[in-house]
């Protein structure tokens, strides 16, 4: 599904990736860890599309495409979501809005009508339920004075309703309180499919209680330096990155 | 012969049309001898430091449009707002169109300048509040002095809450080559009453059209006015908005200013307060692009204590278009505990599209809130990315972060038809359908 051959990105001309190496087929969850600064969020943006970041060399392969020179919304239209670290807040403009347009602007990009009313209530209805919103939370403004867990379990919604192939997850449990942790992994492993395939950015191993990857990657200074079971994060968890900085140096 | 000796020629032939022999004849005859002192403003005014008349001053306009012009309502129904069930005082170049009108006299008065200031039963309440508020120092004032004769008269009696709001509705054929307008209106709101009024400037082909009105609003105690201006008119009309509202003890007095569109727009307006607990809101969304200049110009007088102002523009500049805002704020001495809050942001979309923004505040009193910011900066590239993350392509992205940031000033809007027919406007304005009603 999404295949990435040796991705260098720079920003303001600093080189953050450094070759990135990594394929992610459907069905499966990746993770990947590392420490501040290794560049796991930027990681994410490149991926979904940011064009303060350039990528200098490389290939993002996505559902058989180099999506390299598309734009966000391009990339989206073909089923790359990204749930942000920072939700940005957009006052005077409801979550229920938002998605309509999210909705509707993907739907005509592929050709299709703009959804029925009817059937969005439904699918709002629905999505909202598995990720225990209230109404309310709906006519609010997009993350305008949301908590921090409810910015995170809203990301979480949109990724229901836009039914993506493939989820980045950016730090989804920082900021989380236990349950709202739960509420949103529970939410996030009830869209898994066999189709689709989810990539956990993650600072600590907590989140991989509740999503568990079939594989953990380590970023450490722009590069892969270790890929393992689930059993990694484990030993991240208990040892922390400094061992690996050991390996990375003695390489 | 430039327009200010070509004005103060066509005064004499004016004086042969209205009656010579009246107090408020003298108030004209007063007034063009002031036009004639000070002129039209000049850049060298501080107060007109980044707007300039001049492209103005140089068409040969039609001082006195001949005569009324028949319209069919089918054609200018889009420029009122049909939907709402109101009084409509309609002017077709500057002349009274009762077809297309409807005004009443039944609990409170909304009719026509023309026979408030003629009739003897509007004599006293003219002789109380004419041109009682509009500074006599400014040459566009006494412009529209001088030549005062047609426009709106609102009169709400005291405890009358008007049943619907009014509109007043200035329509332009063009059938004039060139066309300057004038129009007076006069508001006056009485102890514990109640309207809602929109007005609007219209011009209904490309002939050019200098509009200079000056509204005269008074809010008695505890009287409650809302006031909506909608600014939309084609990039061939200029209008000189002079609005001034005095008001009385806790009374509320609102006006939102939705400038999109004309050639050059200069908004003056001025709130002068006498008397306490009382609340002055002034809010503004402008959107304009190509050459378009607008210039909101406001003027708070605080002058007894525990009262509040509140000024919130928001302006959105396209292409080469230029911007303005230069708001003071006065607090007198005695105007102690007095909160004034005035903001004012603005988003250039290109490089070439200029603001300038000039928060003024002079305070004389020690124990006061006032709170001024600007801001002039470029949409947010994080939220944008944000919003195209999501599958929202760049120009709707831009569209709703732009109606985002405008939107809180549509959120005081309390006629809920205008408010929908504002957001239409201001979704046409970005050229975007976001897929919802915004």
């Amino acid at each position: 599904m999404l295949k990435i051959k040796n991705l260098h990105a720079s920003v303001e001309g600093k080189e953050i990736l450094k070759g990135i190496n990594l394929e992610i087929k459907a069905g499966e969850v990746h993770a990947i860890m590392g420490p501040n600064g290794s560049g796991k969020s930027t990681l994410a943006s490149v991926v979904a599309g940011k064009e303060e970041y350039e990528q200098t060399e490389g290939e993002i392969i996505f559902e058989k495409q180099d999506i390299s020179e598309l734009e966000a919304d391009e990339r989206a239209h073909k089923g790359l979501f990204l749930s942000f670290q920072y939700p940005v807040e957009i006052p005077g403009v409801s979550v229920t809005n938002f998605m309509k347009t999210a909705i509707n602007e993907t739907r005509k990009a592929q050709g299709l009508e703009e959804m029925p009313a009817k059937d969005m209530l439904q699918k709002i209805r629905e999505k909202s339920a598995l990720l225990d919103m209230d109404r309310k939370f709906l006519s609010r403004s997009l993350n305008e004075g949301f908590s921090g867990g409810e910015k995170k379990r809203n990301e979480i919604f949109q990724m229901a309703m836009l039914e993506p192939k493939l989820s980045i997850l950016d730090e989804t449990d920082s900021g989380l309180d236990i349950d709202a942790l739960k509420i949103v992994s529970n939410g996030v492993n009830k869209l898994r499919t066999k189709d689709n395939a989810v990539l956990v950015i993650t600072h600590y191993q907590r989140l991989l209680n509740y999503i568990v990857p079939d594989y953990v990657h380590v970023l450490l200074n722009g590069k892969i330096v270790k890929s393992g079971g689930k059993e990694l994060a484990h030993k991240l968890e208990e040892q922390g990155y400094d061992w690996l900085k050991e390996e990375a140096k003695a390489l | 012969m430039d327009l200010k000796e070509k004005l103060i020629s066509s005064y004499f032939a004016f004086e042969e049309q209205v009656d010579t022999d009246s107090e408020i004849h003298d108030i004209r005859s007063e007034a063009i001898k002031n036009f004639e002192t000070a002129g039209f403003p000049s850049r060298k005014d501080e107060e007109w430091k980044y707007t300039s008349l001049k492209s103005l001053l140089k068409e040969d306009y039609s001082i006195f449009p001949k005569k009324e012009e028949a319209l069919d309502y089918k054609d200018v129904k889009q420029y009122l707002a049909h939907d709402i069930d109101s009084y409509n005082i309609v002017f077709i170049d500057g002349i009274y169109s009762s077809h297309l009108s409807q005004t009443t006299h039944d609990k409170f008065d909304a009719c026509l300048m023309s026979s408030a200031l003629s009739k003897p039963k509007y004599k006293a309440i003219i002789d109380n509040y004419f041109n009682k508020i509009a500074p006599k120092g400014s040459g566009l004032n006494n412009l529209n002095t001088a030549f005062s004769r047609e426009g709106a008269f609102i009169n709400i009696p005291k405890n009358v809450a008007a049943d619907k709001p009014i509109q007043i509705i200035n329509l332009s054929t063009g059938n004039e080559s060139a066309l300057m307008l004038q129009p007076r209106n006069l508001v006056i709101v009485g102890e514990n009453s109640q309207v809602q009024i929109i007005e609007r400037h219209q011009s209904l082909n490309d002939n050019p059209v200098f509009t200079n009105s000056v509204t005269e609003i008074f809010a008695e105690k505890r009287a409650i006015v809302d006031y909506y201006k909608i600014q939309n008119d084609r990039k061939t009309a200029s209008l000189i908005d002079n609005t001034f509202v005095e008001q009385h003890q806790e009374s509320f007095c609102s006006v939102h200013t939705f400038a999109f569109g004309g050639k050059l727009v200069r908004n003056n307006l001025e709130f002068y307060q006498k008397g306490e607990r009382i609340d002055s809101t002034m809010k503004g969304v402008t959107i304009i692009e190509g050459k378009q200049h607008i210039d909101h110009n406001t003027l708070v007088h605080h002058i007894e204590p525990n009262c509040e102002s509140h000024q919130d523009y928001k302006g959105i500049f396209d292409e080469k278009s230029t911007g303005v805002f230069n708001g003071k704020v006065y607090v007198e001495k005695e105007a102690q505990k007095t909160n004034a809050f005035q903001s004012n942001n603005n988003i250039l979309l290109t490089d070439q599209a200029t603001c300038n923004s000039k928060p003024q505040l002079e305070i004389f009193a020690d124990d006061v809130a006032c709170s001024h910011g600007c801001t002039i900066g470029q949409l947010d590239k994080d939220a944008l990315f944000y919003l195209k993350s999501r599958g929202i392509p760049e120009k709707e992205a831009k569209a709703l972060l732009m109606y985002a940031f405008a939107n809180d000033v549509l959120e005081s809007v309390k006629i809920p038809e205008l408010k929908k027919r504002v957001n239409k406007m201001i979704a046409e304005k970005l050229n975007v359908n976001l897929g919802f009603d915004l």
